[in-house]
C-alpha cells in the first residue's frame, strides 16, 4: 500500500513538474493580489501594515482556492481518475498523495514568499516570520478543505465560480486565525497560542479532510 | 416503547408510508403551526410588558429569536440528516436534507435582517462584524452553498450525496466558526433563555417568546414535510403506487 502512495506522489510530482505552469500561476497570482492593495488604497505606511494581515491572507486563499479548480478534473477527462477510483486500494491512499503533491508545489511556495509581500506591505520585520509560519500552517488546511469543493464539482462544467461559492465559506476560520496570529504578534503579544489552533485545525483537517475527499470523488463519480 | 420508536423509523424510511404520514399529518400540523405562532406574536407584540431600557423596540425579539434558533437547528438537522445518508445510504434523509434547506435559507435571513432592525435603535448601528452575526452571515451562505450545489447537479441522489457531505463538513465549520470569532470583542447580549439555570428574562415576557419559538418551528417542520413530500412523488414517479396516485382513474387522483 505505501509503495502504491510512493507511486501516485511520484505520479503527481513529475505532473506538475512537467507543466510548471501550474506551480507558478498560483504564485503569481498571489503576488499580483497583494501588490493591488497599496494601488487601491494608498500607499501609506501605517494603512498598508493595517491591512498587511488580512490582505496577504486573502489573497493566499484565493491563490490556493482557483489552483484547485483543475485539481481533479484533468484526471477525470484522461479516465486517470476513474483509475483511481476503481484500483484495487483505498481511495484515501492516492487521494492524499495527490494532495501532498499539491500542496508541496503550491502552497509551499505560497508560504515561502508570504514573508517578501508582508515586507513589501509595509509589515514589521519582526512579525514576518510569524506571517510564514502562520500561511505554512494555514494552507495545507485551505487545500484539503478546498479539494473537498472541488471532489464535489468534478463533473460540472461550470465548476470555477461554484467552487468559490462552496469552499470560501469554510475557509474563514482559517483566515480568522491566520490573520488574527499575525495582528496579535503586530501588537507585540505571544501568538503560540493562536499558532496553536491553526495546528489543531490542521489535524483536524488532514485526518478526516482525505476521507472526505475521497468519498467526494466516489459522489461525483455516481457511486 | 422503544420498538414502536424502531418500527417508525423503518416505516418512516420507506417513500410510500412516507407519503401516507405525511397527508395524515399535515392537515392538522399546518393550522397547529399557524395558530401557535399568531398566538405567540400577538402576546408578545401586542401584551407582553414593555421593556424598561429598550422600550417597544425589544419586540422584535418575538421574531429574531425564534428565526435564528430554527436557521440553527435546521443546519444542525441538515447535518445529521446528511450523515445519516451518507452512511446508511437512506433515501428519506437525502428528500429530508433538501427540504430542509430553504425554509433554513430563509429563516438564517430574516434573522440577520430584524437583527439589523433591532441593532439601530438599541447598539446605533445596523450591522457590527460581531461574534454572532458573523457567524449567522456564515451559516447563509452555507445554506446558499449546499442549495446551489444541490441545483448544479442534475441526478438527483447524487447531487443528495454530494449536499450531504458537505453539509456534515458545513456542521464542523460552523462550531469552528462560532469560536473563531468569538475572541473578537462581542456586541452580542449573551443567550437569555436558558436550557438550565435561571433564564435571566420575566415570564410575562418568556411565554410568548417560548410559544412564538414553537410556532416557528411547527411551521417549518410542516414546510419540509410538504417540500419532503414532492420530492419523493416526483422521485418516485416511474414506481407503481405513484403511478396509480395520478392515474385519472384512480379515483380523486394526486393531490
Amino acid at each position: 500500500m505505501s509503495g502504491i502512495w510512493w507511486a501516485s506522489l511520484r505520479r503527481e510530482l513529475t505532473l506538475i513538474w512537467r507543466a510548471p505552469a501550474d506551480m507558478v500561476q498560483p504564485l503569481f497570482f498571489f503576488v499580483v493580489v497583494v501588490s493591488l492593495f497599496p494601488l487601491g488604497l494608498s500607499p501609506k505606511p501605517e494603512l498598508l501594515a493595517l491591512v498587511a494581515p488580512g490582505a496577504v491572507w486573502v489573497a493566499a486563499l484565493l491563490a490556493v482556492m482557483l489552483s484547485l479548480d483543475g485539481l481533479f478534473r484533468r484526471d477525470q477527462e484522461s479516465g486517470a481518475l476513474d483509475q483511481m477510483l476503481t484500483a484495487p486500494v483505498v481511495t484515501v491512499v492516492p487521494v492524499s498523495a495527490k494532495l501532498l503533491a499539491h500542496w508541496l508545489l503550491t502552497g509551499l511556495p505560497l508560504a515561502l514568499i508570504a514573508p517578501l509581500l508582508g515586507y513589501m506591505m509595509q509589515l514589521p520585520v519582526a512579525v514576518l516570520d510569524t506571517l510564514m509560519v502562520s500561511v505554512l500552517l494555514g494552507t495545507p488546511t485551505l487545500t484539503v478543505v478546498g479539494a473537498i469543493g472541488a471532489a464535489l464539482t468534478v463533473g460540472l462544467n461550470r465548476g470555477g465560480i461554484l467552487l468559490a461559492v462552496l469552499v470560501l465559506p469554510l475557509y474563514i476560520p482559517v483566515l480568522v486565525f491566520g490573520a488574527g496570529v499575525v495582528r496579535t504578534a503586530q501588537d507585540g503579544l505571544p501568538t503560540d497560542g493562536l499558532l496553536a489552533v491553526l495546528g489543531a485545525i490542521l489535524a483536524l483537517a488532514l485526518s478526516l479532510g482525505p476521507v472526505a475527499v475521497a468519498l467526494g470523488l466516489r459522489i461525483s463519480a455516481g457511486d | 416503547m422503544w420498538k414502536t420508536i424502531k418500527r417508525w423509523y423503518h416505516q418512516l424510511g420507506s417513500p410510500r408510508y412516507f407519503y401516507g404520514f405525511c397527508n395524515a399529518v399535515l392537515p392538522w400540523l399546518v393550522p397547529i403551526a399557524l395558530v401557535v405562532l399568531a398566538v405567540g406574536l400577538a402576546w408578545g407584540l401586542a401584551w407582553a410588558p414593555v421593556e424598561r431600557y429598550q422600550g417597544d423596540s425589544y419586540r422584535i425579539i418575538y421574531i429574531h429569536v425564534p428565526a435564528s434558533s430554527g436557521a440553527l437547528m435546521g443546519y444542525i438537522a441538515m447535518g445529521v440528516a446528511g450523515l445519516v445518508a451518507l452512511v446508511w445510504r437512506m433515501k428519506m434523509a437525502e428528500v429530508m436534507l433538501k427540504a430542509l434547506a430553504p425554509f433554513g435559507a430563509v429563516l438564517a435571513a430574516v434573522s440577520l435582517l430584524t437583527g439589523a432592525l433591532w441593532g439601530k435603535p438599541t447598539w446605533g448601528t445596523y450591522w457590527q462584524w460581531d461574534a454572532r452575526m458573523t457567524s449567522m452571515l456564515i451559516l447563509l451562505f452555507l445554506y446558499l452553498g449546499i442549495i446551489a450545489l444541490q441545483s448544479a447537479i442534475r441526478d438527483p441522489r447524487q447531487a443528495a450525496r454530494a449536499a450531504s457531505l458537505l453539509a456534515v463538513v458545513g456542521v464542523i465549520n460552523v462550531v469552528i466558526v462560532k469560536y473563531s470569532v468569538e475572541w473578537l470583542q462581542t456586541l452580542h447580549q449573551g443567550a437569555t433563555l436558558k436550557m438550565v439555570g435561571e433564564s435571566s428574562i420575566n415570564d410575562a415576557m418568556k411565554y410568548p417568546l417560548l410559544i412564538s419559538m414553537l410556532g416557528l418551528w411547527l411551521l417549518y417542520a410542516a414546510n419540509v414535510l410538504i417540500r419532503a413530500r414532492a420530492e419523493v412523488l416526483s422521485r418516485e414517479r416511474r414506481s407503481g403506487w405513484v403511478r396509480k396516485l395520478v392515474a385519472p382513474a384512480g379515483g380523486k387522483g394526486g393531490r
